[in-house]
């Protein structure tokens, strides 16, 4: 029976209370660490159900963009892709922006997709914007086997700073779920960031050096365009799997700007969350 | 609070904003808003409506205590559910819970229907609050009491809504926490499967769990629980031992509309043919208590005939809540004078089933036009009874309740074995 996470410790006394709680609730997070495995292979598990296509969606969408760039802006538009073939720049670049874009858009909605669960069942919120964010990875990963491909094509060599590439991806996640937070919550409130997100989106895409690379910017915004988080975690992951030195300084300002988010993210959350129910 | 005291409620309350719960705001109200209170700064702006579900609520329940709490719609019950269940703040007073709480205010919160029954036994057990070490130790019992095994790996999409909602049921009925939370799912399955529903119930608190129970259910919260508490209003209205709580909760019922008069007579609805002048439902015994499935009951349709000649008949038309017609009934009155009459219509008792009852009337004219049609004129509440229902706590299915003949003997020529009564 001590097996439910409702309390091993049987005797905790709950309090119930207009006032907030002043944690974050890590603890309890932990606790339901379970249903969030559970959600993010639910979401996983019913994503491609009754596709023709299936997990072949996850190839197809990374591939046929790659083409399209490529041939109009690497081709006719000349667009420079120093260092690489243009092809492999804007998959390399692609790939982590898909993952957070699809991340990002899955956690504002979730919360708002999730209404039945909220209104009937009690457990921590903040696990369903970040199962939405879990249940993005593997299209990433098959996507990367794709990338992988690609650059044994182009005769591209690996190095060791392969490596390296986990931590952007990791970063990526985390700047998604910052702004997911933000936006799940402003969600429920606001049904108009339903309308925004994609127009958000595909304005963020094109501030984040995807299709071109970051040397088209002029040097004295470069840091102020590293704000941008995703310009140190599509740089990052650039150079470590396509080599040159890492941008550290991109990549400092990238993720200071990543936790700025995500703090802000949490605690407007956590304020948020106990009116989810009456507002949904 | 004292040892044995596990949950503890004092002075709770929640209040919503009218209009908070059915509609979510756009960014452009809350502008336009905004803007209005600019350009008013000084005026005092008024507050948003308020209403308060649930007010100064006060109550303790010790362990193993099964306590049902009933009233009308809109009394505050699922608000004080989803307090305790920590889905929703309370505005005001505050609860102290010892113990896992496990509550269950919807069955199959969270099923998928893509997903399989296996997939969502483990899906719904996570959401419920089920470890999956507990969920694997179990899966088998939740399998056998859903009765599914053979559709184990169909999608749930697939499943008739009996086996949906048994396979729900049946996980939530698995799972084991010291405080039980259950709002209204009684109404499940078929009445096999309902009595053991009932069951996993009684013994979750013969096993020592407290479990708080809102239920529309008279039967079943009588039969369940030993104490009750009546909310009226968002505020309790009476508590103590269960039987007496029901008792009077249900002599309370405010009776619909069982009548109705028009006066003075001109303005009542017909035409230059024919008035009708009241119309009322009575009880056709001698009994004063409550109106059951079993009461004979009498309609009374009074009216004026203001023209001879005239080839009249009066109609009756029954409807239940879901507006199904149950029935209808008409008398051929013929060619009667000018003058004031009754028609009553003995409707038998045993044949209606609980419910409110409403009733039109329609007068006729050479039965095809309609001289007079009065839309649910009256209506009644008709309470359940005990009366030949065997172990079946829930709503008799069915639009009419009969009691029927049956006979049972040895069939002898049959091939199969026939039991003798």
């Amino acid at each position: 029976m001590s097996e439910t996470i409702f309390g091993a410790e049987a005797a905790e006394v709950i309090e119930l209370s207009p006032l907030a709680p002043g944690t974050l609730g890590f603890g309890e997070i932990w606790r339901y660490r379970e249903l969030l495995f559970f959600l993010i292979w639910r979401d996983i598990r019913v994503k491609y159900k009754q596709t023709a296509l299936g997990v072949l969606w996850a190839i197809l969408q990374p591939t046929a963009l790659m083409a399209v760039f490529s041939l109009f802006l690497g081709r006719y538009a000349h667009v420079p892709s120093p260092g690489a073939p243009y092809p492999v720049m804007v998959l390399a670049g692609l790939l982590p922006w898909q993952l957070f874009a699809q991340a990002l858009a899955d956690s504002s909605n979730s919360v708002v997709a999730s209404e039945r669960l909220i209104t009937k069942v009690y457990f921590p919120r903040m696990i369903v914007p970040a199962a939405a964010v879990g249940a993005a990875v593997p299209d990433f990963c098959i996507g990367f086997v794709v990338l992988l491909v690609m650059m044994r094509y182009f005769g591209m060599p690996f190095t060791i700073q392969i490596l390296a590439a986990p931590l952007f991806v990791g970063l990526a996640l985390l700047a998604a779920f910052g702004v997911g937070l933000w936006l799940s919550a402003l969600n429920v409130q606001y049904r108009d960031v339903r309308h925004a997100i994609g127009f958000l989106t595909q304005a963020w895409m094109f501030v984040t050096p995807i299709v071109y690379p970051v040397s088209v910017i002029p040097h004295q915004w470069r840091h102020f365009y590293a704000l941008n988080p995703m310009v140190g975690v599509i740089e990052g992951f650039r150079r470590s799997m396509l080599g040159g030195p890492l941008p550290e300084k991109f990549i400092i300002v990238s993720v200071l700007a990543t936790f700025m988010i995500l703090l802000g993210g949490l605690y407007y959350f956590r304020r948020m969350e106990h009116t989810f129910a009456d507002v949904i | 609070m004292s040892s044995n005291v596990v949950i503890d409620c004092s002075g709770l309350g929640k209040r919503y904003r009218i209009g908070e719960r059915e509609r979510y705001r756009t960014l452009r109200d809350t502008i336009a808003r905004a803007t209005t209170r600019l350009l008013r700064r000084g005026e005092p702006h008024s507050e948003p409506p308020t209403v308060w579900a649930l007010k100064d609520v006060s109550f303790q329940m010790r362990q193993g205590e099964v306590l049902g709490i009933i009233g009308r719609n809109g009394a505050g019950k699922s608000t004080l559910l989803k307090i305790l269940s920590r889905i929703t703040r309370p505005t005001s007073g505050r609860a102290l819970i010892r113990g896992r709480v496990g509550s269950l205010l919807e069955v199959g919160t969270g099923f998928h229907s893509e997903l399989t029954g296996r997939e969502n036994i483990f899906l719904n057990g996570a959401i419920l609050g089920m470890r999956r070490s507990e969920i694997v130790r179990r899966f088998d019992e939740i399998v056998a009491f859903a009765e599914i095994d053979e559709f184990l790996d169909t999608p749930v999409k697939r499943y008739s809504s009996g086996m949906y909602m048994r396979l729900a049921f049946a996980v939530a009925a698995h799972l084991d926490p010291e405080i039980l939370i259950v709002d209204e799912v009684l109404a499940v399955g078929d009445a096999v499967f309902q009595k053991k529903c009932l069951g996993k119930m009684d013994e979750a608190s013969q096993h020592g769990r407290t479990v708080l129970f809102v239920s529309h259910n008279m039967m079943a919260v009588e039969s369940l629980c030993k104490s009750a508490i009546w909310l009226d209003h968002g505020s309790i209205h009476e508590a103590g031992p269960a039987r007496d709580i029901v008792h009077k909760y249900l002599r309370s019922a405010q009776s619909p509309q069982v009548q109705k008069t028009w006066d003075p007579d001109d303005t009542a609805p017909g035409d230059m043919n024919v008035r009708l002048r009241r119309v009322a439902v009575r009880r056709a015994d001698e009994g004063t208590d409550l109106i059951t499935v079993r009461t004979p009951l009498a309609v009374e349709v009074h009216y004026a005939v203001l023209r001879p000649g005239q080839d009249l008949a009066v109609n009756l038309f029954a409807y239940n809540e879901e507006g199904v017609l149950i029935f209808s009934s008409d008398v051929r009155v013929g060619r009667l004078h000018p003058g004031k009459y009754c028609s009553t219509c003995h409707i038998p008792g045993d044949l209606l089933n609980a419910g409110t009852v409403s009733i039109s009337v329609s007068i006729t004219r050479d039965d095809a036009f309609a001289l007079v049609e009065v839309q649910e004129a009256v209506a009644v509440d008709v309470e359940d009874s005990t009366h030949g229902r065997g172990t079946w706590y829930d709503r008799w299915p069915g639009v009419v309740r009969p009691i029927l003949n049956w006979e049972t003997e040895a069939d002898r020529h049959g091939t199969s074995a026939v039991a003798a009564r």
